[in-house]
């Protein structure tokens, strides 16, 4: 595995909080996770596990109060952009990170065209000509597929499709070439052809720009699809974390085994689905110890009360639960003997 | 040899059947709010559900599949087009009429947190499908919405609890229950999962499959997502722009789709299997507007295999293997 210093973006035991009504909602509670040059790293969990948060708080959008970055150190290229002043922070956000949300009517302003959004993400960071960078916005808007791109740059967003917006969205995000490209959900309100162009899209263009891509997605669908790496978080920290087909394959960690057991698909038809019981606890009451211990069945007495720690099995394949580890060390067994 | 053009034929223990429906929704603009056009939102939709067992409704977001769901229910007034329930012709009859049928066909929605009044307790809630079906008893009623929430897998304290201090899985959870309280024979799962976790979504798939084999209820199963409509389903219509585009046997579909859109939706449906990466066969452009749609087939702009003659004249349906219809030349 690669050293802290290669990495492009590497986090480590990120806490953030956020306070109100009396309570603290610890929504990423000790996270850490590195994405390589290049690479791709997905970030899966339900809704309300931290996944958001924390691309928020690598662009330094979360709002303070009543958010508040606890702990933890997020390195960029070795820098630490939480020590970063609001300026040194504007130079790099749009520039060198670039985000991509997952609601892209939400994210354009209404009243601006669609030239006029993309040549202000090139003008706030670059000194150039509007000519060239009119130029450039034509370019961006073929890169990302968009037909008779001139006409479209006249465009107000309503004008546009679905589909349509979310490419505009990411023609934004490329127009400095960034180092690091964060998609939240990108493709979630998107429907199934649609979605398909947009993934063959960051496919496409991360071959040719050589981008990395810290894609955060609740569906593992487009996971299995896209994923060079991945983390798994649950309820504000990473359960588990590994190369993509070995969590396909081999998933470690009851909640990720759970997760992909309870998929249906039309191979299964007629089998009764696995599905783990009980909900996703709420950010401000999370359970003791191991967050997932009420909904787990391998839960063992010290599950309620402390934390386990990661566990490595010496190939970079990560998970934080103790109980299976040693079981698997135990009889040496794979996936299928822990489910059913 | 030609293939011969035929409709939907019916067989005996169809429980709904549903003949050329049609719901167009009209434009007003301007200031004088003339009439612009027709949203074309069911363009002649056939349907037929055999009694205990599940139809899979699947297309992309505006392509009409709730307006189906809604038009079934006569929550929407269909303009034509016969809906033929249990031999009964049910289009043509008034609110008044349609009262006891309300009984035998339940809709469950989408969205757990719309569906639900946030000022009535669980139990009220539940018990009115009870008191519409005139129990008058009181103690009756309330053993009745605690043998619901037992069904669904809820704690029976539920019943005095208000929906804001329930989850989305169990407010599905409460909503199925609902829907469960008149004893219905039909239900009409309205995108039931997709506001939900991941983890959830398979605990009301397996309460859903329970149900019907505890119940022998019949669903009409709406979704966008192929893979839950494949397990799910015995059946599956694929439905583009206001009209049905295929309609097989689940298996038959999904093994051997024949029609542009059903296999493109296919290829374009990830599946959570990591060795299926790389790029993929994807349609070009998005769904189009139903706005006063181009004469001739409805996926004319977007299919790979368009031929002059699909942009002249409607397309009827094809019957190239038993109960696999689909709407295109090629068969």
């Amino acid at each position: 595995m690669a050293t802290n210093q290669d990495m492009l973006l590497s986090i480590q035991d990120l806490k953030v909080y956020f306070r109100g009504n009396g309570k603290i909602a610890r929504a990423v509670d000790g996270v850490s996770c590195e994405v390589a040059h290049g690479e791709t790293v997905c970030l899966v969990g339900e809704s309300g596990c931290g996944k958001t948060v924390s691309a928020l708080t690598i662009l330094g959008l979360i709002s303070q109060p009543p958010g508040e970055i606890v702990g933890g150190r997020i390195l960029f290229k070795g820098q630490n952009l939480l020590d970063m002043t609001e300026d040194e922070m504007q130079k790099i956000r749009g520039n060198r990170i670039a985000m991509v949300f997952q609601e892209p009517m939400t994210s354009l302003n209404p009243v601006f065209t669609v030239g006029d959004q993309i040549e202000e993400a090139i003008m706030v960071h670059e000194n150039v000509s509007p000519a060239e960078t009119r130029e450039r916005c034509v370019r961006l808007l073929t890169d990302v597929g968009i037909a008779a791109p001139e006409e479209r740059l006249k465009d107000y967003p309503h004008q546009l499709s679905g589909g349509q917006r979310q490419r505009v969205m990411i023609a934004m995000a490329l127009a400095c070439h960034p180092e690091l490209v964060i998609a939240d959900e990108p493709t979630t309100a998107l429907d199934v052809t649609v979605q398909a162009q947009i993934l063959n899209l960051f496919a496409a263009l991360q071959k040719k720009m050589g981008m990395s891509l810290l894609y955060i997605t609740h569906d593992l669908s487009v996971v299995a699809k896209i994923a060079d790496r991945i983390y798994v978080m649950y309820a504000g920290i990473i359960v588990e974390q590994a190369d993509a087909s070995d969590i396909f394959h081999h998933p470690h960690h009851p909640y990720t085994q759970g997760l992909l057991a309870s998929l249906p698909a039309r191979g299964n038809r007629g089998k009764k689905l696995h599905s783990i019981p009980g909900q996703v606890p709420d950010p401000a009451y999370k359970p003791s110890g191991c967050p997932f211990h009420p909904r787990c069945d391998f839960a063992v007495t010290t599950c309620h009360d402390t934390l386990p720690e990661m566990c490595d099995d010496g190939k970079g394949h990560l998970s934080r639960c103790p109980v299976l580890y040693e079981l698997r060390y135990e009889t040496g067994g794979g996936r299928d003997q822990f489910i059913q | 040899m030609k293939p011969e053009v035929v409709g939907i034929n019916s067989s005996n223990n169809t429980l709904l059947r549903v003949e050329g429906l049609k719901k167009y929704f009209p434009v007003h603009r301007g200031f004088l709010q003339r009439l612009a056009g027709r949203i074309k939102a069911v363009d002649g939709v056939d349907l037929e559900i055999e009694l205990g067992s599940t139809l899979g409704l699947v297309g992309e977001s505006g392509c009409g599949k709730s307006t189906v769901g809604r038009s079934i229910l006569k929550l929407i007034e269909p303009d034509e087009g016969k809906i033929i329930y249990g031999g009964q012709d049910i289009s043509g009859l008034s609110r008044h009429e349609m009262k006891p049928l309300r009984t035998e066909m339940q809709i469950i929605f989408q969205d757990p947190f719309g569906s639900l009044n946030p000022r009535m307790t669980i139990g009220t809630s539940i018990e009115e499908g009870l008191r519409a079906r005139g129990v008058r008893d009181r103690a009756k009623r309330t053993k009745r919405v605690e043998e619901l929430l037992e069904m669904v897998g809820m704690a029976t304290g539920a019943a005095d609890r208000y929906p804001h201090e329930f989850s989305g899985g169990q407010r599905q959870r409460i909503g199925i229950a609902r829907a469960l309280s008149v004893e219905p024979s039909l239900i009409v799962c309205d995108e039931p999962i997709s506001a939900l976790d991941v983890s959830i979504q398979a605990q009301i798939i397996n309460l859903l499959n329970d149900l019907q084999a505890q119940l022998g209820l019949s669903y009409l199963f709406i979704s966008h997502d192929l893979n839950v409509v494949g397990y799910l389903s015995d059946g599956v219509a694929v439905m583009y722009l206001g009209q049905i585009m295929e309609y097989a046997p689940a298996q038959e579909l999904y093994e051997n789709p024949l029609h542009p859109y059903t296999q493109a939706l296919l290829s374009a449906a990830p599946r959570p299997e990591p060795n299926d990466r790389g790029q993929w066969a994807t349609l070009s452009g998005d769904v189009p507007s139903p706005f006063n749609p181009p004469p001739g087939c409805k996926f004319q702009g977007r299919c790979p295999l368009v031929e002059d003659r699909c942009r002249e004249a409607e397309i009827g349906f094809y019957e190239p293997g038993q109960g696999h219809k689909v709407r295109c030349w090629k068969f």
